[in-house]
């Protein structure tokens, strides 16, 4: 759409859920959408497509939004892109938002682009920063591009919405605030547009209680330096230890050591974990660039020259079969004597 | 069975080396590959093939004429005929102007039933182009896909890599599916491959051949506008320490971590 098609306004959000709960990338994506939509001088809605997801639709309020626009419908339990897009390209011509941002998940990174296809506008992908130019009100998108050694800025100066995904864990959802009031649209359309060329037949869940590694607060992550299988065993304890999600470098996932969902850098996942620790990556620059972003990286090496230092806050140069098992070791130790506290600190309270 | 494969040529990955001074990834400008994640969208469309009697697949990459580089690498692995559309109006186009080209060409071109796409291309890293080209086409689109459990009789059915598991959906026929790494092992181009890639012709289309408005093509017909890049430093003065004496080093660290609040 051009922007002299129509009156475009208000900041909207893509809501996810999965399952029926909403995700925790909608409220972090709230986060971002409500200093755009104050900066802007405007409103925030946030969009929620599901089936039985209506009295979801608070909780995007209690985090945000102003408004809650929630199309509720048994042809919305699973992601089918075509029918997805097709609904939020009715609500898009309806309401007529000027800016429209989604996750940089597989669903946003997915439906965005058949929306902004369908109803030709542009759409910038997995951007890191977002701002409102104060001249010209326009949306300013940063993204890493090259495995985030070049960093682009980007306008839409002629089209609406102003539409980008935003990488997940690139700010925190706002504090619940339970007393915050807003309205809730349900919107219901003809039933032969739920109707999908794609269907939904099973999930196989993976066997792992930890986040998917675009998804984490801490990664622990293993390279070729782990030597084989049976040791990459360890990076597993000690992930757990840390209540961390496992990550590895492309050469691990080659050996077959680990799927290829764990993998970081250029040809794997990008991450942006608040900790990365490297362990036996030597850090080619293809690895760097899917994690230069995280907050916090320690890194073991045996080798000085490796190129995982020049980007690690904390590193030791050493063998890692020397140091991994003491740090496991420690590491358990703490956690015992630890919830030995806790515990005595929950008789105590339930003594009192 | 009629596949297209839709490619891009990007510089060379293997050939990126790190400023060691600014911490920037230097990239030769005039090596180029066929994005790397492409290959397993080749791979997985010439096994397609293997196993589909009369199955025709046709690479399709929008680039400078020395993109033909790349289809050649994809007609190396098993593909049949090559398509580069190349032309001055298509210089500059974001993702939606990219599949705008692309879709009018296949458009052009006729049938097809299966439309195979690499996750991103390693450069840009965006994966819009794919989904924006089914849209355009009015096919569904199945992102991350990491096995296709089989196909044929105008339906298919795959697997999605997605945050926590896999997702099995099937859908009709046509249908274009972005492939991950995940879903196969590209093979190297054998030498009877080679000699047939390098006496393949490559068509060359414009603009005006695949009936595209040049409005809606490259920088004129993008809704994006790249307004400023810059290259920020990846290097980081982190503290160094020995492990020669892993009791002390281990404690060293868990001070760290602790001093952060990470345990």
């Amino acid at each position: 759409m051009k922007i002299n098609e129509g009156k475009f306004q208000g900041v909207w959000t893509l809501g996810e859920q999965r399952d029926g709960d909403i995700s925790t990338v909608s409220y972090e994506l709230l986060a971002w959408g409500r200093e755009l939509a104050d900066k802007r001088g405007t409103t925030l809605a946030s969009v929620i497509l599901g089936h039985n997801i209506e009295g979801k639709a608070e909780s995007l309020i209690q985090h945000g939004a102003d408004t809650v626009y929630v199309v509720d419908h048994p042809g919305l339990e699973h992601f089918t892109p075509d029918v997805h897009a097709a609904i939020l390209e009715k609500l898009v011509r309806e309401f007529m938002p000027e800016i429209f941002i989604a996750s940089a998940t597989t669903y946003g990174r997915t439906v965005m682009p058949v929306l902004a296809a369908r109803i030709e506008t542009g759409l910038t992908a997995d951007c890191t920063v977002l701002d409102i130019e104060q001249e010209s009100g326009l949306l300013i998108q940063t993204r890493p591009a090259i495995g985030g050694n070049v960093m682009a800025t980007i306008k839409t100066p002629e089209h609406r919405p102003q539409m980008s995904t935003v990488r997940p864990r690139s700010k925190k959802p706002l504090a619940l605030d339970a007393s915050r009031k807003g309205n809730i649209v349900v919107k219901e359309y003809p039933g032969d547009l739920y109707v999908s060329k794609v269907k939904f037949i099973e999930f196989i869940k993976e066997e792992t209680t930890a986040l998917p590694i675009q998804e984490a607060d801490m990664i622990v992550s293993g390279g070729k330096g782990m030597k084989d299988a049976k040791n990459f065993n360890l990076i597993h304890e000690l992930a757990d230890l840390l209540n961390s999600s496992v990550g590895a470098s492309r050469q691990a996932v080659d050996m077959g050591w680990i799927p290829y969902s764990h993998q970081v850098g250029l040809s794997g996942k990008t991450v942006s974990p608040r900790l990365y620790i490297a362990l036996g990556i030597s850090g080619a620059v293809q690895h760097l660039a899917g994690m230069s972003s995280a907050d916090v990286v320690v890194a073991i090496n045996n080798d000085p020259d490796a190129g995982i230092f020049r980007v690690c806050d904390f590193g030791i140069v050493g063998d890692i079969f020397e140091l991994l098992p003491v740090l496991i070791e420690k590491l358990r130790e703490r956690k015992a004597t630890s919830s030995e506290g806790e515990h005595k600190a929950t008789s105590s309270k339930g003594g009192s | 069975m009629r596949i297209v494969v839709l490619v891009k040529q990007v510089p060379s990955t293997d050939k990126v080396k790190m400023d060691v001074e600014t911490g920037i990834m230097v990239r030769s400008a005039t090596e180029a590959e066929l994005n790397p994640l492409d290959t397993y969208a080749v791979e997985e469309a010439v096994r397609v093939k293997e196993k589909t009697e009369g199955t025709e697949i046709t690479v399709i990459s929008m680039g400078p004429p020395m993109a033909t580089y790349a289809i050649r690498e994809a007609i190396a692995m098993g593909c049949d005929k090559g398509v580069l559309l190349s032309d001055k109006a298509f210089a500059g186009a974001d993702t939606w102007a990219t599949a705008c080209t692309l879709s009018s060409a296949l458009k052009k071109l006729g049938e097809v039933d299966l439309i195979f796409s690499g996750e991103r291309a390693t450069d840009g890293e965006t994966g819009q182009v794919g989904p924006s080209v089914a849209a355009q086409l009015d096919m569904p689109a199945l992102t991350y896909v990491s096995k296709i459990r089989e196909v044929g009789d105008g339906k298919i059915v795959v697997e999605r890599a997605i945050e926590g598991g896999h997702e099995v959906v099937e859908s009709s026929l046509p249908v274009l599916l972005s492939v991950v790494k995940e879903i196969n092992e590209p093979r190297m181009p054998n030498l009877t491959g080679k000699i047939r890639a390098r006496k393949t012709e490559v068509a060359v289309m414009t603009a005006a051949d695949i009936g595209l408005d040049p409005s809606r093509a490259g920088l004129a017909g993008s809704p994006t506008r790249v307004v400023k890049v810059f290259f920020p430093s990846m290097s980081r003065n982190g503290m160094i320490v020995d492990g020669k004496d892993p009791e002390k080093t281990v404690e060293q660290l868990l001070q760290f971590l602790n001093d952060k609040s990470f345990i």
